[in-house]
């Protein structure tokens, strides 16, 4: 079935995109995380480096004969080489006076305690990670406080960052790229059980409304339970609407024939002419509604099996035999010879039920319009496809409407004062297209109608 | 002929009493599948009209049964339901023909005469009249000794008339009889068929005569 | 020498000296011209100046295998000390195209406190650059020079330790006849000495046998050498090795000792200052200078040492480039440093 089902959005879509989306700002997250613990951790080497070299030069701090001498190691600068050749900066302070190094060094206020502190600045342009500390040198009768700063560009640190960043990045668009991969497979892998559950209600045919027995995943057993229980509504419904129709055929249906049969009584008693011709035309009424009620609730079943033939294998003369065989007693009544033309059986894959209810068709218009005493040929053909083509020695179709005459509801003009709600045509074309034929109407040289039925 | 008429509504089955026996039949009427069930063991039947609705059941089940009996009596089944799923599981079932219902009398005893006719061996009802013999259900008249095959509508005007013999038929109830509600024809379109049959009775002792103004007759000797 | 013909060398006017923001008597100061100079028509941007503390007579081949390549270029060759480079550079760094200085520490000090501009496209080791603005191009040794005459009949020192103890086996032929760098005025010296004192006590002890024998201390290199030639000290110690090995070439007098206790090795270096008025001339000539000092181009005729020698192969200094090498210029350190030198040398 074609019915437009409204989409909105693609839940393979959905979940492959949460789970990239996911992905990347995970890996967004990852870097950030990463990246910001390398800093400090850099950070952290860097300024334990710069420290022990202020520690160093500190430790070196000596007061002799109120002079202080600081005589430090060589291992105070060279601790500080550093693969991007970061440069160096220092400065030696007695109390507020500088003993040597670079004046303008910005120094930070160091409290009484003497603690080391570390922070980041500026100096003649370029950002520096600096260490401070001081310590208080004891002589005879001096007191006196020395601070010393050590001060580092950032290159090494900054190259060693932007290595880990470069790593981290790469690890961290091999993650994405790996959780993409991941999440195409996991998304299929999801959506398997959908797919199955739908091809699996797919294939049913249309009378098929048993509850989906196969087990499917947790998160779709309430989908399937409420489809089980639809389609056991449906089922219900179906059943319902059928023995209401039948109920309602059999409440309608028994009265007419209870006026029809006492209509046709009284005829038989009555002289006067006027009752007679009401009496008639009550009877053609009935006979006229009990058959528009018949092909309207044929044409709904039909409607609804074309869209799902049921197809299976039988033989189309068969078929059209047995309903020959039933028809022949109306045939009869009218002196009309119903007669079968066939050559050997005609194989047919189709819906019995709706061939069978479309040929009678074909063959009710026909035995409607022929006059009595007349033929009419049924001829069933196997070659060039199976055919079935009935002809009569009626009036034929009126030409300017054959080709709208199988539109449901129309009626030939000349069909007044013959009984049928216009249906049968139309049922017979479903039918045909249905099974991938088609239904032709023409009329004959020598006069009558010939339909051939093809499927 | 003996008909069993199976069908709950009241009304309708007194309706096709009625009318059958205005054509010479005798019909049993049963209410029930229960009813049915005793009357088809006692009466001898030549053919059982079963309606499918039944309150005590399915007409489908007292078919069933009938047929698990091996009773022959053949069965048409009057149905409300048109569908032709339908009708498709009465003929499995065993029913012999179907009518949908509300249904014509004369296709009813059409379809009775051919599932009758179709019933090989079984001893039919045939009128005996004169020199004349006629059998309706094969539609077979024999005119001294001489059997003659009649068409549908001559069989049918036969039948009425040598049903009563002697009675006068008006031309109007005639047509009433042999030709469809639907089809518009003139009183005249008997005349055929008067015609037709006078010319099958030739040489008998049965005489059809025209009463003017009235209708026709059918005089014996 | 094929540069002769090539080059006009001739002095510039003392005057022209005073201009100088340092008014300070140059050492050695010396104009090079491409053969493609036309004074008529002297284009500007042509020329370029440089601070050098290397003798004029060894960088000389290298200006004029440059100027062969750039004959329209001109060079101005400007000579002093290696400390007295440093405070000329620091009074003027706009002044000079190219500093060139075999005081490590001072040349360092000077990038590390952003005098140099760095230079991205050379291609030279690690160990012989730093930040890509200060490079090395010689690789040298200290040396003790002997003059062979005062050891007739004897051998050698061959250590530090031979050498005390030769000077004290003969005190009175040494007395008055020994020389170093007065490491207060020489750059270099006060760096030989500093990496001495740093790599082993044999040093001090040296100084101090030196001190007691009235050493003679000597600002540079070339007047040491030029006493030691001509017998006025017998002598000489952490003289730098190529300029003896220039003299020890052609006198046969002098012996070239390089100690074997421990090897003082050190690199000349340069750098384009940040200010430089001719910077693009500067690098160019630099690259031309590490091609050649690299063992990528003809070294017929240099005298300068390699910085990698094509045998060998490279082989890092003992004194590296690092910020270790400020330590001793701290004023502090350093004071303490002169007062325990002095108080050594010169009692």
């Amino acid at each position: 079935m074609d019915e437009q089902v409204k989409v909105s959005g693609s839940l393979r879509h959905r979940l492959a995109v949460s789970l990239i989306g996911g992905a990347a700002v995970l890996s967004v997250v990852l870097y950030g995380v990463v990246r910001a613990y390398a800093a400090q951790i850099a950070q952290q080497g860097q300024d334990s480096i710069l420290a022990a070299s202020v520690t160093s030069i500190l430790d070196a701090a000596v007061l002799r004969e109120g002079r202080v001498e600081v005589d430090f190691p060589y291992a105070s600068f060279s601790m500080l080489t550093t693969p991007a050749d970061d440069r160096v900066f220092y400065a030696i302070y007695r109390d507020e006076t500088l003993l040597s190094g670079y004046k303008d060094l910005p120094l930070p206020s160091v409290g009484e305690g003497g603690g080391q502190q570390s922070h980041s600045d500026v100096y003649v342009g370029v950002p520096v990670r600096m260490s401070t500390a001081s310590r208080t040198l004891l002589g005879t009768n001096v007191k006196t406080r020395i601070t010393v700063s050590v001060a580092q560009t950032q290159d090494a640190l900054s190259d060693t960052l932007n290595g880990i960043s470069r790593n981290v990045a790469s690890v961290g668009v091999g993650f994405f790229v790996l959780v993409v991969l991941l999440s195409f497979w996991a998304t299929s892998i999801t959506i398997a059980p959908l797919k199955r559950l739908t091809s699996s209600v797919t294939r049913r045919g249309p009378q098929d409304l048993s509850p989906v027995a196969k087990p499917v995943p947790t998160e779709m057993a309430p989908l399937v339970a409420s489809l089980n229980r639809l389609m056991a509504r449906l089922n219900q419904s179906l059943t319902q609407s059928e023995d209401f129709i039948a109920e309602a055929a059999h409440r309608v249906r028994t009265p007419l024939a209870t006026v029809r049969s006492h209509a046709e009584t009284t005829l038989q008693r009555v002289e006067q002419d006027e009752n007679r011709q009401a009496l008639r035309a009550m009877i053609r009424a009935i006979d006229e509604s009990s058959r528009a009620a018949g092909q309207l609730l044929d044409h709904a079943m039909i409607s609804f099996r074309a869209d799902q033939l049921e197809r299976q294998e039988l033989d189309l003369v068969e078929l059209v035999q047995e309903l020959v065989l039933r028809l022949t007693p109306v045939a009869e009544l009218k002196d009309i010879d119903l007669s079968l033309q066939i050559d050997g059986p005609v194989p047919l894959l189709g819906d019995p039920i709706l061939l069978q209810n479309a040929i009678r068709n074909l063959i009710d218009n026909a035995l409607k319009y022929s006059p009595s005493e007349s033929v009419i040929a049924v001829c069933v053909r196997r070659d060039p496809g199976a055919t079935v083509e009935v002809r009569d020695q009626g009036p034929g179709f009126p030409e300017d409407e054959i080709d709208d005459l199988a539109l449901r509801f129309s009626r030939g003009h000349n069909a007044e004062g013959t009984i049928g709600s216009g249906l049968g045509l139309t049922i017979a074309q479903d039918v045909a297209v249905a099974h991938g034929g088609s239904l032709t109407l023409s009329n004959l040289q020598e006069g009558g109608a010939c339909v051939i039925f093809s499927v | 002929m003996k008909f069993l008429l199976v069908e709950d509504n009241l009304e309708l089955a007194n309706a096709v009493c009625a009318r059958m026996a205005m054509d010479g039949h005798i019909v049993d009427h049963a209410g029930k599948i229960g009813d049915a069930i005793a009357f088809s063991e006692t009466g001898d039947y030549d053919l059982i009209l079963l309606d499918i609705m039944l309150p005590d059941g399915d007409g489908r089940s007292f078919l069933k049964q009938h047929r698990e009996q091996k009773q022959d009596t053949p069965v048409i089944v009057l149905t409300a339901r048109s569908q032709v799923s339908d009708r498709i599981s009465m003929l499995d079932l065993g029913a012999d023909d179907y009518v949908t219902k509300p249904f014509d009398h004369e296709e009813l005893q059409a379809r009775c005469r051919a599932v009758l006719r179709r019933q090989a061996g079984k001893a039919q009802t045939v009128l005996q009249l004169g020199d004349v013999s006629f059998d309706p259900v094969a539609g077979l008249l024999t005119v001294a000794g001489s059997a003659r095959n009649l068409r549908n509508r001559e069989l049918r005007l036969l039948e009425l008339l040598i049903n009563a013999p002697g009675q006068i038929f008006p031309k109007h109830k005639l047509v009433d009889r042999l030709f469809s509600y639907d089809e518009d024809v003139s009183e005249n379109a008997v005349e055929v068929y008067i015609a037709r049959l006078r010319k099958h009775l030739e040489g008998s002792e049965l005489k059809i005569s025209t009463h003017r103004g009235l209708g026709y007759r059918l005089d014996h000797g | 020498m094929r540069y002769l013909f090539c080059l006009i060398l001739w002095l510039w006017p003392f005057a022209l000296v005073a201009q100088d923001s340092s008014a300070l008597v140059w050492e050695d100061q010396q104009l090079f011209h491409g053969a493609g100079y036309d004074p008529d028509a002297v284009e500007p941007g042509q020329q370029f100046r440089i601070l050098s503390s290397t003798d004029t007579s060894f960088f000389a081949p290298i200006i004029a295998s440059y100027l062969l390549d750039h004959p329209r270029t001109s060079v101005e060759y400007l000579v002093a000390g290696t400390a007295e480079i440093d405070r000329i550079f620091r009074d003027s760094p706009g002044g000079f195209d190219l500093v060139i200085s075999s005081a490590m520490d001072l040349q360092f000090k000077l990038t590390n406190d952003g005098y140099a501009q760095p230079i991205s496209d050379l291609s030279t080791p690690e160990w012989a650059q730093w930040r890509h603005s200060l490079f090395a191009f010689t690789v040298e040794p200290a040396a003790i020079v002997i003059n062979r005459a005062a050891f007739a009949g004897q051998a050698l020192p061959q250590t530090r330790q031979e050498l005390i103890e030769a000077l004290r086996a003969r005190p009175a032929v040494f007395r008055n006849r020994l020389g170093t760098y007065d490491i207060r005025q020489s750059g270099l010296g006060y760096l030989f000495a500093t990496q001495d004192a740093r790599a082993s006590e044999t040093y001090w002890r040296l100084m101090e046998v030196m001190g007691n024998l009235d050493t003679r201390l000597y600002c540079c290199s070339g007047e040491m050498i030029d006493d030691l030639a001509s017998g006025e000290i017998a002598v000489a110690y952490n003289v730098l090795g190529s300029y003896a090995t220039a003299r020890a070439e052609s006198g046969e007098t002098l012996a070239v000792v390089l100690p074997a206790d421990f090897p003082t090795t050190m690199m000349r270096t340069g750098f384009v200052p940040r200010q430089a008025a001719q910077p693009d001339l500067a690098k160019a000539f630099m690259r031309h200078l590490l091609n050649l000092q690299s063992g990528r181009g003809a070294r017929d005729g240099l005298v300068l040492p390699p910085l990698i020698s094509a045998g060998a192969g490279p082989q890092p200094p003992t004194i590296s480039l690092g910020p270790a090498l400020m330590s001793y210029l701290d004023r502090l350190k350093r004071e303490t440093f002169l007062q325990e030198w002095v108080s050594a040398v010169i009692q």
